[in-house]
């Protein structure tokens, strides 16, 4: 049986979904990511796929209208970071197809459709639960420090 | 957080166009940087653009939109496009876009 890691450590960002605070999701996530003792890489990694989720956020689940994101993480005793990305938006109708590289539902501007790809690339596990009308979250897992990996 | 006067520099000679990038290329800084590249790259009609990214701090996936969005304007123009100098985590997600296949890249000089 899969045993439950303890949580040593969490924190709670709550933001409202304007463009400017993509870098405060990003400074956030590297204060907390420190206790940790990450790479370089690590650090870059992490800030990158945070950054991702926290867009879609703003771009496609308010579609750049009001509303607020929660950035949640926690890290477990070995040292593994859980990071939920939480938005009350529109929701994905195919959270399968808004996976697929390349692909995008915004035709207004230059949007690489590359997002989920790059979570999933700069993350050991990328999960999307979302609801149609209902918003989205992001979790993002990724264990921190492992040299030897 | 820069504004975008800090974040872009130009330095156009003999028809090359060096744009000189530098902070973090978000969604945020994105669209700002690309309405300023669009607009210089109109007016001076170099033969080439280089985009240097050896100051760039951060790169998402908005960044590489911005990279493929100028270089798709600049092939349909005819104008030649390198990018210069980016990071170890800039090269990792222009790899991971499979861009680098395309666009010409100069790497970092190893010290």
């Amino acid at each position: 049986m899969k045993s439950k890691k303890r949580i040593v450590n969490s924190a709670l960002l709550t933001f409202p979904a304007l463009s400017q605070n993509e870098s405060l999701s990003r400074s956030f996530m590297s204060v907390f990511l420190m206790q940790a003792n990450p790479t370089v890489e690590e650090i870059s990694d992490v800030k990158c796929a945070v950054s991702e989720a926290v867009t879609n956020s703003i771009v496609h689940g308010y579609r750049g209208g009001d509303g607020v994101i929660k950035l949640r993480v926690r890290l477990t005793e070995d040292m593994t970071l859980i990071i939920d990305v939480t938005d009350r938006g529109c929701g994905i109708e195919d959270v399968v197809k808004a996976q697929t590289p390349q692909f995008t539902t915004n035709t207004d501007g230059e949007r690489s459709g590359m997002g989920f790809t790059v979570m999933k690339a700069f993350t050991d596990k990328m999960s999307v639960y979302s609801k149609p009308g209902k918003g989205t979250r992001v979790r993002l897992v990724k264990a921190i420090g492992r040299r030897d990996t | 957080m820069k504004c975008i006067a800090e974040m872009i520099e130009f330095r156009t000679a003999d028809g090359i166009m060096n744009v000189k990038l530098k902070g973090d290329i978000d969604h945020h800084s994105a669209k700002a940087i690309r309405n300023r590249i669009d607009s210089e790259l109109f007016i001076s009609s170099p033969e080439e653009i280089r985009l240097d990214l050896s100051d760039i701090d951060f790169m998402d996936s908005s960044g590489l939109g911005l990279i493929l969005g100028r270089y798709q304007a600049a092939t349909e123009m005819g104008i030649d496009f390198s990018l210069f100098e980016p990071s170890e985590s800039v090269c990792k997600i222009l790899k991971l876009s499979g861009c680098e296949k395309m666009i010409n890249i100069v790497r970092r000089k190893q010290k």
